[in-house]
């Protein structure tokens, strides 16, 4: 929410509206981008099998030759697609996200900005034939003829976590596919619109008394009044007076801090606010003009 | 609070713009940011329940008014962020705004229209230019698929030891001890009433396109595998072309491998040549950084790719059913002409390029 973590400030990328507006994209984080392929990979096998599964029963019920031809040239066809279209499907949609993309709130767009266009989508998928398919069938190949070359395993292997640990080796967490199509991975965190904090205070505060913060209290303090969390409030109302020099009791963090609070928290992003058309902004309370 | 508001906060108050009564109360002692949100927010409200609806179906889900409506309220949401980054110190407002016009963005700048006149528009314009723009590779591509077959022909004739080493497991069958009775048979097989015919053109429709993918894959790697992959499939073509030779079959073989073959091979040198452009892109990737002229190049190998995979499943068509059916040689080489003819007019044709 409110001031980013140096940690996830290294993964904002800004992004420059036609309309001149920057934007900050966040980038996926490897974790996030393992676990969406983790449940793509579930969900294609468990569509695979359902369809092996239908087809089988399909071929029961009708019983006869031509019928068991037919549906073997529709698993074969059902195969592929599967292996080669499920990624481009979905990520050439609107949402530009896969089943596992969606879940985990992260999508794909491309890296200039711009729209993603199906080539690039394609281009970017057909890579996971290389970095996953390939090294994959290599070794269930090799697992089920018994005279297993060790080397082959191991070269696999090699291979597969090279493609596998590539997005870790550069800062925008692109995978061998994201080189080739110009594209990178997103989080697109649905944000609700909070209810509106300021309102118009029933207690006034001297400019002496609100000149002793900046913007960055400001964020921390809209924080502390929207998690509602008494013992919090009931500190973080504790220090502002001390601050300011007030001498009021303080009730624990129930409704007397909270309505402190907010009425601070009012008047003064009203100051700073006044200020900021001035174009006067003061980032926190060491900033003193 | 005796700021006088700046003249973008002093908008004629419009009713409908004002969420409820409440709001309408609050209005006067507002804070000038807070003012500014309650005026716009019936507006960011609008938009978000459009792209909710866009992101679950299409934009076809809109009805027109909406889809008018959509520009707009992107353009006055960005506005509004950037209005809002200047004046307003409410971090919440600040945060939706971003994600809104992100989520706005995107959808607005990455909606690509219907997918019918897309498909349409691939096949007139995207997939031949794409396709001519690859012509040095393609005959680079082609070369290679050549030597690799005169290597494999002058290899098998000189030695016919090489043969199995060559044709690998695609013998069947087909070595230099059978008899050239066999050898004539396999040609001139023809369908039987209970033949699979279509399970074996799904066969190699699938295998044939994997194939094709991860040449095109690997061709990152500076092209050697692409590069390997077309020597290969020559050598084995150049060994059965030498075995057949050998026994005075060469035309029949031709034809035989003719009437699919033309597009199968053109497939097969195109998913090459694809290859080639990435592997060339990055180790030469001139003006552009690596980066751009990988991506540059990966596009438009994956708009060639799709074509390939088109084409291959034409092929299996070809091969599975066209040759089994069609037993006479004039015919073969008639169908296999054919459709290099039509390949070459429809890619490399002179009129519809697009301005």
């Amino acid at each position: 929410m409110s001031g980013r973590s140096p940690l996830d400030a290294k993964r904002i990328r800004m992004l420059a509206t036609p309309e001149g507006v920057a934007l900050p994209l966040e980038l996926a984080d490897a974790g996030q981008r393992a676990a969406a392929l983790l449940i793509d990979l579930i969900v294609l096998l468990v569509s695979f099998i359902l369809m092996s599964v239908a087809l089988l029963l399909a071929g029961m019920a009708i019983g006869r030759a031509p019928a068991y031809r037919a549906i073997g040239v529709l698993w074969l066809a059902g195969s592929f697609i599967l292996r080669n279209f499920y990624f481009t499907w979905f990520e050439a949609r609107p949402r530009g996200a896969t089943v596992g993309k969606r879940i985990l709130g992260i999508r794909v767009v491309a890296r200039q900005g711009g729209r993603l266009t199906l080539d690039a989508v394609i281009a970017r998928n057909a890579l996971r034939e290389v970095e996953l398919f390939l090294p994959l069938t290599l070794l269930a190949a090799a697992g089920i003829q018994s005279r297993v070359a060790a080397w082959i395993v191991i070269s696999g292997l090699g291979w597969s976590a090279l493609f596998l640990f590539l997005p870790l080796m550069n800062g925008d967490r692109l995978r061998a596919g994201d080189l080739l199509a110009g594209t990178w991975v997103i989080r697109t965190p649905k944000r609700p619109l909070l209810p509106e904090l300021a309102d118009s205070p029933a207690e006034t505060f001297s400019d002496a008394e609100l000149d002793v913060y900046g913007i960055y209290e400001l964020e921390t303090l809209e924080q502390v009044i929207r998690q509602a969390h008494a013992p919090t409030i009931s500190s973080v109302a504790e220090t502002i007076r001390r601050r300011i020099g007030r001498q009021v009791w303080s009730d624990g963090g129930a409704t007397k801090d909270l309505a402190f609070l907010q009425n601070y928290y009012s008047t003064l992003r009203g100051r700073l606010e006044g200020k900021l058309l001035f174009g006067i902004r003061r980032v926190d309370k060491h900033d003193r003009p | 609070m005796a700021l006088r508001l700046p003249r973008i906060l002093r908008r004629p108050v419009i009713a409908a713009h004002i969420g409820n009564e409440t709001a309408r109360t609050d209005w006067e002692d507002a804070l000038p940011s807070a003012r500014f949100r309650i005026e716009r927010e019936s507006d960011w409200r609008r938009l978000e329940a459009l792209l909710d609806r866009i992101e679950k179906g299409s934009a076809a889900a809109l009805d027109e008014e909406e889809l008018l409506a959509l520009p707009t309220l992107y353009r006055a949401t960005v506005s509004a962020l950037s209005v809002a980054r200047e004046t307003s110190l409410d971090r919440a407002l600040l945060d939706y705004l971003e994600g809104l016009s992100t989520r706005a963005y995107l959808s607005l700048y990455g909606v690509r229209g219907r997918l019918g006149p897309r498909v349409l528009d691939f096949f007139r314009h995207d997939w031949p230019l794409a396709v001519r723009d690859l012509w040095r590779e393609t005959v680079a591509a082609a070369l290679l698929l050549a030597a690799g077959t005169i290597a494999g022909y002058v290899l098998v004739r000189v030695d016919s030891a090489w043969f199995l080493s060559l044709a690998g497991g695609m013998a069947e069958g087909r070595t230099p001890e059978a008899s050239t009775q066999t050898l004539r048979e396999v040609l001139y097989h023809g369908a039987k009433p209970g033949d699979a015919l279509e399970l074996l053109a799904g066969f190699l429709f699938t295998h044939n396109a994997q194939l094709a993918l991860v040449c095109f894959a690997l061709g990152f790697l500076l092209a050697v595998p692409s590069s390997i992959f077309l020597i290969t499939n020559g050598l084995t073509l150049g060994a059965f072309l030498a075995l057949y030779a050998s026994r005075g079959l060469a035309g029949e073989l031709t034809g035989w491998l003719a009437i699919h073959g033309t597009t199968e091979l053109f497939a097969i040198i195109l998913a090459g040549s694809a290859g080639m452009r990435i592997g060339w892109a990055v180790a030469f990737p001139g003006q552009l950084s690596r980066l751009d002229g990988m991506a540059v190049a990966g596009r438009q190998a994956g708009t060639v790719m799709v074509g390939v995979v088109v084409m291959l499943f034409l092929a299996a068509l070809l091969e599975g059913f066209a040759r089994q059916i069609v037993t006479s040689e004039v015919l073969r080489y008639a169908v296999g002409g054919s459709m290099l003819v039509l390949w070459c007019a429809y890619f490399y044709r002179p009129a519809g390029r697009r301005a």
